[in-house]
């Protein structure tokens, strides 16, 4: 069988999304072919011909694809599945955005953030914010899948070296006109991707004290920030920062969680972390029930005495 | 401008979850039900553009078994005008939703349709896509913001990394993110009137689609779950801990 899976990039370098799906894929078939979309994006295509393993790289380029517009999207996909047993997309906001779409038109139902593949027909995916895992038998002869990347180890990427076809295939999005994004610009660490992550929660009151408080710290360490829902709709972090059942899913090697109380839609996003350190100053919190490293303490207290803890070791 | 808004009854989202022993399911025996939460998003930015006047009638849809019909109910209450019930007992795959969504589309023609991201049951977070390719309308999903703009609309999106704001022509459909506002509470006069709007009762076949779902559940299980680990008591024990015992700083 042949697979597609689309890389997720910034249009230089892949992200680590892309060799993890990869990953996936490759539980399915040896024939992966990569397809690049985007605007300018040579470079991604180019650092996907190397991964290890990869067939051939497709890159389709154009104004609507360097936004990932659904509609431009799909229109480069659906013929181009004509040749293809399944789809594996990282489940990023820009896959969600488009998979189910490309699903639709090829009358597929999609296997969503699929965490396990058990066989070409059998997939495991977490259904309940994660409470639950079903597996499922699709019988639809094309697979259409959003692959949860934090469920799988990165393939190499480097060792290949695929050849790169240019598609001319059109990709417009009539109905559809990007007007403008607002990016929180960071030198940390992409929240998905980071080894390291601290996280404020309400506890923390304002925005003012998230960036006195949350920030300092994730900067010594290396991390990058999140935050939970309640202190996101409070406005004390921007929305990309939410890690959640209905935000980001995170698995870094440590989660620090300041604050939160460890709701299960929170939890969802959290739990396959290696490490969980909670800081909150109530025992009973339920984060204290996932938590490695659990420390019953007022933040205000807490995180100063942690950070000069850090600063004493050269940290 | 008629407004359609699909909405699911889920299990409340403050149950905590039972995987059943003999792996068939989850337990929803006696647990609470109700709307999803993105739904009473989508409802409340339904009725808000009733009250600025941009629409002029709000249908809500829901597929789903007989009881459905009370999560059409909140909806009516929260300011909805009619709802339409396609009766179905067994599980309807987002596929199949959006199948009997086009039929109602075609019958209702609305000029926008308003729907959750996703159902916190199934997590798939694919219905309101699914249905923009079937009709091939423009889609904008995960909205902060809707704003309409005469033929259009301008929505702005949480996307990774920060937001993004596009324009679509309308007919579109907007899915719902937790921001784009806070859905009000139905007042006991406006749950009364409620019960006097019309809610009509449909089967699949009235729309000519097929439910059958295309995924088989062979196993339901809980996940691996975690162990509560140990407390610590200063910044000096923890910094130690995960630098000497969890090797992670
Ligand atoms: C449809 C839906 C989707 C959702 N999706 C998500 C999601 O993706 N991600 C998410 O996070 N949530 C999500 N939620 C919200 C979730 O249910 C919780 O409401 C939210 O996670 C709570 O955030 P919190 O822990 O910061 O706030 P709270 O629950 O209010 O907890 C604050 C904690 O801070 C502690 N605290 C207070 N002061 C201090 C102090 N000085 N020092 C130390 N500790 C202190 C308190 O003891 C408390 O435990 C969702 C909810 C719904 C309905
Ligand atoms: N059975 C249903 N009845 C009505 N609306 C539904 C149904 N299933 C899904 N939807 C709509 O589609 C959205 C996304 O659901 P899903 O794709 O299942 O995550 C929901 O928030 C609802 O607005």
């Amino acid at each position: 069988m042949a697979v597609l899976v689309v890389a997720d990039h910034d249009n230089q370098a892949l992200r680590d999304t892309t060799l993890k799906t990869v990953a996936a894929a490759q539980s399915l078939s040896n024939e992966i072919d990569v397809l690049v979309l985007g605007h300018g994006a040579e470079s991604a295509a180019q650092a996907a011909a190397k991964i290890a393993g990869v067939r051939k790289v497709l890159l389709a380029e154009g104004e609507p694809l360097g936004r990932m517009i659904a509609e431009a999207v799909e229109a480069v996909i659906v013929p181009l599945m004509a040749g293809y047993d399944a789809l594996l997309v990282p489940s990023t906001s820009a896959g969600k955005n488009f998979a189910p779409r490309v699903a639709a038109k090829l009358d597929v139902m999609q296997l969503s953030d699929v965490v396990q593949v058990v066989d070409a027909e059998t997939f495991v995916r977490p259904i309940y914010a994660g409470n639950a895992l079903e597996t499922v038998r699709s019988s639809d002869a094309k697979k259409v899948i959003t692959v949860r990347p934090t469920a799988f180890k990165a393939v190499a990427g480097e060792g290949g070296s695929a050849p790169v076809e240019r598609l001319s295939a059109s990709a417009e999005a009539p109905g559809t006109r990007f007007v403008n994004e607002e990016m929180v610009v960071s030198d940390r660490p992409e929240l998905g991707a980071a080894k390291i992550v601290v996280s404020g929660g309400r506890a923390l009151g304002s925005a003012e004290e998230f960036r006195a408080v949350i920030e300092p710290l994730a900067d010594k360490i290396g991390a990058a920030v999140g935050a939970s829902r309640a202190a996101v709709d409070a406005g004390y972090a921007p929305n990309d920062y939410q890690v959640g059942q209905t935000g980001k899913v995170v698995a870094p090697d440590l989660y620090i969680a300041v604050g939160i109380s460890g709701a299960i839609q929170h939890l969802a996003g959290m739990k396959d972390s290696k490490v969980i350190v909670a800081i909150n100053k109530d025992a009973d919190a339920p984060i204290f029930q996932v938590a490695d490293y659990g420390w019953v303490a007022d933040y205000k207290t807490a995180i100063p005495a942690l950070m000069e803890e850090l600063g004493k070791s050269g940290k | 401008m008629k407004v359609l808004v699909p909405v699911k009854r889920v299990i409340d989202y403050n149950v905590k979850v039972r995987v059943k022993p003999d792996q068939s399911g989850v337990d929803l025996a006696n647990v609470k039900m109700s709307m999803d939460p993105f739904d009473e998003i989508a409802v409340e930015e339904a009725v808000r553009l009733k009250e600025k006047g941009s629409a002029t009638e709000i249908v809500v849809v829901s597929i789903g078994p007989s009881q459905a019909q009370e999560t059409i109910r909140t909806a009516l209450a929260m300011g909805a005008d009619r709802g339409i019930l396609i009766q179905h007992d067994a599980v309807v795959e987002p596929l199949a939703v959006a199948k009997l969504l086009k039929g109602v589309v075609a019958e209702e023609q609305p000029g926008l349709v308003v729907m959750g991201k996703q159902a916190i049951d199934d997590d798939n977070n694919a219905t309101g896509q699914m249905l923009a390719a079937l009709l091939d309308w423009p889609q904008a999903t995960f909205a902060s913001k809707v704003e309409l703009t005469g033929e259009g609309a301008n929505v702005t999106r949480e996307v990774d990394g920060g937001l993004q704001t596009l324009s679509v022509k309308l007919p579109a459909i907007v899915t719902t993110d937790l921001r784009l506002n806070e859905p009000r509470y139905a007042s006991l006069p406006n749950i009364m009137k409620a019960k006097k709007k019309p809610i009509d009762v449909k089967s699949p076949a009235d729309y000519g689609v097929d439910p059958t779902p295309r995924h088989t559940v062979l196993k339901v299980t809980e996940p691996a779950k975690r162990q509560a680990g140990i407390k610590v008591e200063s910044a000096a024990d923890l910094v130690m801990k995960l630098r000497n015992e969890a090797g992670v700083l």
